[in-house]
């Protein structure tokens, strides 16, 4: 339902996105992932038809963004980033006014705006102006206007940027809700939010796409997947990376002190499993183990390794001139 | 389209009423033709039963006020990052662009309609030809629209207000002071007569001073009503061409 075909954008000599293709299906929640800088934004603002690409073309539910942009945006709900909003209007005059430019009749206006206020809980506010609300507030009206018109495509630019953990997760859950009968897209500098949400990923840097997969398959990416922690008494510490440094499939043993006890982590050669073996090792060793633990990997640290930009450098900022 | 327009349309002029901008445009407008009117253009010691000092006086408080409400049509949009909002829903940028000009010339003719006292006191005090003042109300508004389509063009060019205002006011002046005796004697006796008479006709103080002699001709219309369309028209293409850029 979302087509990025060999998407390029260039602000001036700078290339900001080079060259993205991705496909996102009906049920599917993409992560689109990246330092900032890394051309997530500029993506968004080609995928919704608010900025040109230099070449490629992207698709809304088969309409071509560029040739045909006001079918598109007929069944997109986007939230742009910062979740700009009117100031001087109250929440629900807003989303009225929303409603009637997305041509909803008199008569669904009222109930449509009641249903989009309820899903993010914003009916506390609604009669109040826009600049007189928090953050969080502002951030759920931007959604709330998103999700008036029960869009068959979502695209949300941080969608829960400035929330508080409550309010996370209240936004997390209602897009999981609506996640199986649409397509949608969030942008997130937040990891755990990936995993709680998506199903699949897209890690971006300096404007191309180093890694598309489900979040598993990412992490299993991660150095630290497979690897096995393990807690035992201190005093047994020594004879564990004794008996365990024997072990076939260990490449390496970290370990680590503390007051009473010993963490050892494990790494294996790459593909083999070491839970069962190395439970088994300390057993016959008559090694009492208090935790043993196996680790999927971690996204950040596959994130870590794919993206480089730094955040001061020049292209984050010529990025940023560019589009301000 | 015209849903477009009109839902446009509704929010813009509603949203002079949500802030003070309504209320501070309407006092300053009105005092400021009120001085000009009673103090500057003497309208007692005239003896005359017309509303001539009060429109010819227009013109120039116009080259200020309206660049005031025309700078933060689109400044205000592209700062707030709510352009981004407005330009992708389901409407071209032509709908908004209309829109938002006729939302605010119609906040002007209400600023201007709360100058019929004046006309009204005229009435009481002797018996002007109406028909005069009303192609001069007529002519009022056109060149309002004339000055807002230029500020909105000017407003599309920048996110800072002072630089839309500026510019607008500019460009408002080049528009309005090429029919002056002063202008056109810069050009007399060197350049051809059709050149003069082109400069002298790009102005709004010619045309203005045409219609307000109760004259209405289809050519003045015309002139305004293309004029607002060309500006409305380059408005389009510098908001295309500030996407372009980003």
């Amino acid at each position: 339902m979302i087509k990025a075909d060999a998407l390029l954008r260039r602000f001036g000599s700078f290339t900001a996105v080079n060259g993205i293709s991705f496909e996102v299906r009906r049920g599917e929640v993409l992560g689109l992932l990246g330092p900032n800088g890394a051309g997530k934004t500029t993506s968004i603002k080609m995928l919704t038809g608010y900025l040109p690409p230099t070449s490629g073309q992207a698709f809304i539910c088969g309409h071509d963004v560029a040739l045909n942009p006001e079918k598109a945006r007929e069944v997109l709900g986007y939230l742009p980033e910062g979740a700009p909003l009117y100031e001087d209007m109250t929440p629900l005059a807003f989303l009225r006014f929303v409603g009637r430019v997305r041509g909803i009749r008199a008569d669904a206006l009222e109930s449509a705006c009641a249903r989009a206020a309820s899903a993010v809980h914003i009916g506390p506010v609604l009669h109040q102006p826009i600049e007189t609300l928090s953050k969080g507030y502002r951030r759920r009206v931007g959604l709330a206007q998103a999700i008036l018109h029960d869009p068959k495509v979502l695209i949300l630019d941080e969608p829960t940027d400035g929330l508080d953990p409550n309010q996370k997760f209240e936004v997390r859950r209602l897009i999981e809700d609506m996640a199986p009968d649409k397509a949608i897209i969030i942008s997130t500098h937040i990891l755990e939010e990936v995993e709680a949400l998506c199903s699949r990923v897209i890690i971006i840097d300096a404007g191309r796409i180093v890694a598309d997969g489900t979040p598993a398959e990412l992490k299993r990416r991660s150095r630290s997947h497979g690897t096995v922690s393990i807690e035992l008494l201190q005093d047994k510490g020594d004879t564990a990376v004794t008996v365990l440094e024997k072990m076939e499939g260990v490449t390496q043993i970290e370990r680590h002190d503390n007051a009473d006890y010993s963490n050892l982590v494990l790494y294996p050669v790459q593909g083999m499993a070491l839970l069962d073996p190395v439970r088994a090792a300390l057993d016959d060793a008559g090694i009492a183990v208090r935790q043993i633990s196996l680790e999927a990997g971690r996204l950040e640290e596959v994130f870590r390794t794919l993206t480089h930009t730094d955040p001061a450098t020049d292209s984050v900022r010529a990025e940023e001139e560019a589009l301000s | 389209m015209i849903r477009g327009i009109s839902s446009i349309f509704r929010r813009e002029f509603a949203s002079y009423f949500a802030t003070p901008v309504a209320i501070v445009f309407l006092v300053i407008y009105l005092v400021i033709s009120g001085i000009f009117t009673f103090f500057v253009g003497g309208f007692y010691e005239r003896g005359q039963a017309d509303l001539e000092p009060f429109f010819a006086y227009q013109p120039w408080l116009f080259l200020f006020l309206i660049p005031a409400i025309a700078m933060r049509l689109w400044a205000e949009e592209r700062k707030s990052g709510t352009i981004e909002l407005l330009l992708t829903l389901p409407i071209s940028p032509s709908a908004a662009i209309i829109g938002k000009f006729l939302a605010a010339w119609a906040f002007i003719a209400v600023a201007v309609a709360f100058t019929a006292p004046v006309w009204i006191t005229v009435n009481y005090l002797g018996n002007p030809d109406n028909g005069v003042i009303i192609a001069s109300y007529i002519g009022t508004l056109l060149m309002a629209g004339g000055y807002l389509a230029i500020g909105a063009a000017m407003s599309a060019l920048s996110k800072n207000q002072v630089i839309a205002f500026v510019l607008a006011i500019a460009i408002c002046f080049v528009f309005t002071v090429s029919g002056l005796p002063m202008v056109l004697g810069f050009f007399e006796g060197w350049a051809p007569d059709w050149f003069t008479s082109l400069v002298a006709g790009f102005s709004f103080l010619t045309r203005f001073s045409a219609i307000s002699k109760g004259v209405l001709d289809f050519r003045d219309l015309l002139y305004f009503l293309s004029l607002i369309a060309l500006w409305l028209f380059l408005g389009r293409m510098i908001i295309d061409a500030k996407k372009e850029v980003g």
